[in-house]
């Protein structure tokens, strides 16, 4: 892979400086009050169901949203200066992509939209034909693309002036598994590069699998972060969790598990447990209250735990 | 089950206003502007301007022009005053110039001498003829102004018309006694004393000497040296109309790429909206006179088109009607919120725009209160800039007022463009 000429970022503390935004459309706040900061050469995963609040914060960072309070500084400098701009790349989450252009003449444009001529166009478009694995598709039409491919144009085109700091918005939506595997290995490339980046998804896989501090982010605030350690710990100490999956769900059951301190969701109960030995005695007090245990499960607290614990509602209600 | 599916086709057709406007709207603003154009007549006769140029200021050339004023023509003869200031009446060479101009489609000069012999039974050469010059852009006016003439000769002459006859009569018949003469004599000052019965049914003709009362020579005063008179016409009035469905859909490309979110990543890089703007503007232009070079050039190699002649004339006119139909395609784009609104309303626009503007229609054959309602369209001003050029062969500083109103109009269009666009700058 050949190496593009890097846009000289501006010296600054932080790649990114959130504080107190505040977006508001109408009655519905959909930022409301998020303070964050991207350390160097870190991905911080923004992991949110839909309608969260998170591509709201992606847009108001990228000056695509004006927010009513709060201020955000790339390197020290305001979002909407042009050293912000040079220096923030956005993966947006539609496929922002001339349909009847080739990948290469996509490349080339949005290359010329950032400002870049001649050599440094065709050494940046090199350098994202090869990141994308695209090289050999480069004369193609996007339409002719397939939708993992597109995805990875998508997300190149958003690379083209090589920025310091990246904002991912969902990349991986509508991807098969091997594309989205492929993705995954473009993003831990630019990772290996210290490049800064916010990743935003709802799937809690990529948040584990990418991002080394994870902000759960849910009605436009941010509810938790951390490492996905520090959020399970804070979230749950040492206790692990049963799922207990019942043969009725009928009233008796439900008033049960809460008796119990658990929550009953789709016929299954979640109870959290110091020791594993408390299983017994769950199991014993099932039956002897007359209720039928199909199945019995202990696993240890992940992201989704740590989101429904927070928010009593499943990641991707 | 076929009742199942006309009612989900209407409600679907019930939400979608775009289908309903060209379903209903549409059709009723088209049978509107043509029913005002050919159905606003009581006749059957057009209502055309005429000069008329009076040499002779006789009893029978007086009549003549009494008798083509009671007619349903515009007839004028002296220009329309100049703030408030009389002007003075037109002569032969000032009407030429009149119809070059095209400040009216056909002259009338009445020579001097038209009164002695005023009508002819016999050959051109023993009475006076009257010129009529024309405009050969206007294939209508000539032919019904000639017939008209006719008309009036024996309606509006009739002393004139039996004197000559007499005349006639007393030459090949052997004359007339005095006594013969006493009551001829006595007849037609009842008939110079009377008033003009109206009775029509003259067939038009061109001259004289085909056996019609009045002589008329008809000289082409416009265009007398062109190949093929109205393609130079049809390739700006087609031309205009293609280009405003042209820019209105690559002006909708701004939507598509609102709709695709492309617009949006545009706009986080260092493009701002105006520069995008400026840069649809520029492609819609040239991508408008590709267009019209592409539709002259055609008709210079197949229709025999004067364009080489031409070319400085339409390069101007070509960029000024490019840029001003461009900047309203992208009015029409930014005023939309969709692909799917632009569709309709662009297509019911450009239709009434391009029917009253003289696309479908020369203007000069409409009524004069929409002869002036299609100034208000790009069309008129477009069309009238390339006959100046291509029929009227006038020179480049005349095309000031057309040049003028485009590039005015387009600037303005484009401002609103700008000014409506501000929806997609932030959210």
């Amino acid at each position: 892979m050949t190496s593009a000429p890097v846009v000289p970022a501006p010296v600054s503390a932080l790649p990114l400086h959130i504080e107190a935004l505040v977006k508001r459309f109408g009655e519905l706040t959909a930022v409301d009050g998020i303070s964050l900061e991207l350390n160097g050469a870190e991905c911080l995963g923004l992991l949110g169901p839909n309608g969260a609040g998170k591509s709201t914060l992606i847009r108001s960072i990228v000056g695509r949203v004006i927010p009513q309070a709060g201020k955000v500084l790339v390197f020290g400098a305001p979002a909407d200066s042009v050293g912000a701009r040079m220096a923030l790349g956005w993966v947006p989450q539609d496929l922002a992509l001339y349909p009847r252009l080739t990948c290469r003449e996509n490349l080339e444009a949005f290359g010329r939209y950032h400002g870049l001529r001649r050599a440094a166009l065709a050494t940046a478009v090199e350098w994202c034909l090869n990141w994308a694995g695209l090289a050999d598709r480069a004369r193609d039409t996007v339409a002719s693309f397939s939708g993992g491919m597109k995805r990875r144009l998508n997300m190149a085109a958003g690379l083209i002036h090589r920025p310091k700091v990246i904002l991912m918005d969902e990349p991986t939506v509508g991807v098969d598994p091997q594309s989205r595997n492929r993705i995954f290995e473009m993003i831990e490339t630019l990772r290996d590069q210290g490049i800064s980046m916010i990743y935003t998804t709802h799937y809690m896989e990529e948040a584990e699998r990418l991002c080394d501090r994870i902000a759960i982010i849910d009605h436009g605030r941010i509810i938790a972060l951390g490492t996905k350690e520090e959020l399970v710990r804070n979230a749950f100490a040492s206790r692990s969790e049963v799922f207990a999956r019942f043969g009725t769900s009928d009233a008796s059951v439900v008033a049960w598990v809460r008796e119990r301190g658990g929550v009953f969701d789709n016929g299954t109960a979640r109870f959290t447990i110091e020791h594993a030995t408390e299983i017994a005695g769950l199991l014993d007090d099932a039956a002897n209250a007359g209720h039928e245990l199909v199945d019995v499960s202990l696993r240890k607290p992940n992201l989704e735990s740590v989101f429904l614990h927070w928010t009593g509602r499943e990641l991707r209600d | 089950m076929i009742f199942a599916i006309a009612r989900t086709a209407l409600t679907a057709l019930r939400r979608d206003r775009g289908a309903l406007a060209l379903s209903f709207i549409l059709p009723v603003a088209f049978f509107t502007i043509f029913a005002v154009i050919f159905g606003g007549r009581r006749d059957t006769t057009p209502k055309i301007s005429v000069i008329v140029v009076d040499e002779d200021h006789s009893r029978a050339s007086q009549q003549l022009v009494k008798g083509l004023g009671e007619e349903s023509l515009f007839v004028k003869t002296r220009p329309a005053p100049k703030r408030g200031v009389e002007q003075p009446e037109y002569t032969s060479a000032s009407a030429e110039a009149a119809v070059k101009a095209g400040s009216a489609p056909v002259a009338l000069i009445i020579p001097r001498g038209f009164g002695e012999n005023p009508i002819s039974f016999g050959s051109a050469q023993q009475h006076s003829t009257i010129q009529l010059l024309k405009d050969s852009s206007d294939m209508v006016a000539p032919q019904v102004i000639t017939g008209l003439l006719q008309k009036v000769a024996m309606t509006a002459m009739p002393d004139a018309m039996a004197a000559q006859g007499s005349k006639y009569m007393d030459k090949y018949a052997g004359g007339f006694t005095p006594e013969q003469r006493k009551r001829i004599e006595t007849g037609l000052e009842e008939l110079r004393n009377r008033d003009s019965s109206r009775t029509s049914g003259v067939e038009t003709h061109q001259d004289a000497n085909a056996g019609m009362p009045i002589s008329v020579t008809a000289r082409d005063v416009v265009g007398e040296n062109k190949n093929n008179p109205m393609v130079s016409f049809y390739a700006a009035a087609i031309g205009v109309m293609f280009l405003l469905f042209t820019a209105s859909s690559a002006g909708g490309s701004l939507l598509d790429e609102a709709e695709s979110g492309t617009l949006d990543r545009v706009l986080s890089s260092r493009i701002t909206m105006g520069t995008l703007l400026a840069g649809k503007l520029c492609y819609c232009s040239l991508l408008a006179f590709s267009q019209l070079v592409l539709m002259f050039v055609w008709a210079w190699a197949v229709f025999k088109l004067d364009f080489i002649p031409h070319l400085a004339g339409f390069v101007i006119m070509g960029l000024c009607t490019a840029f001003a139909v461009a900047a309203f395609g992208m009015l029409l784009a930014s005023t939309c919120r969709t692909r799917a609104q632009l569709g309709p309303l662009s297509t019911l626009v450009i239709l009434i725009m391009s029917s009253v503007g003289g696309s479908m229609f020369p203007r000069f054959l409409m009524p004069e209160a929409m002869q002036k309602a299609g100034l208000l369209t790009i069309n008129a001003w477009a069309i009238d800039g390339f006959t100046k050029v291509f029929w009227r062969d006038e020179p480049i500083a005349h095309l000031w007022q057309q040049v003028l109103v485009l590039l005015v109009s387009g600037i303005f269009f484009f401002l609103v463009a700008r000014r409506l666009a501000r929806r997609w700058e932030y959210s």
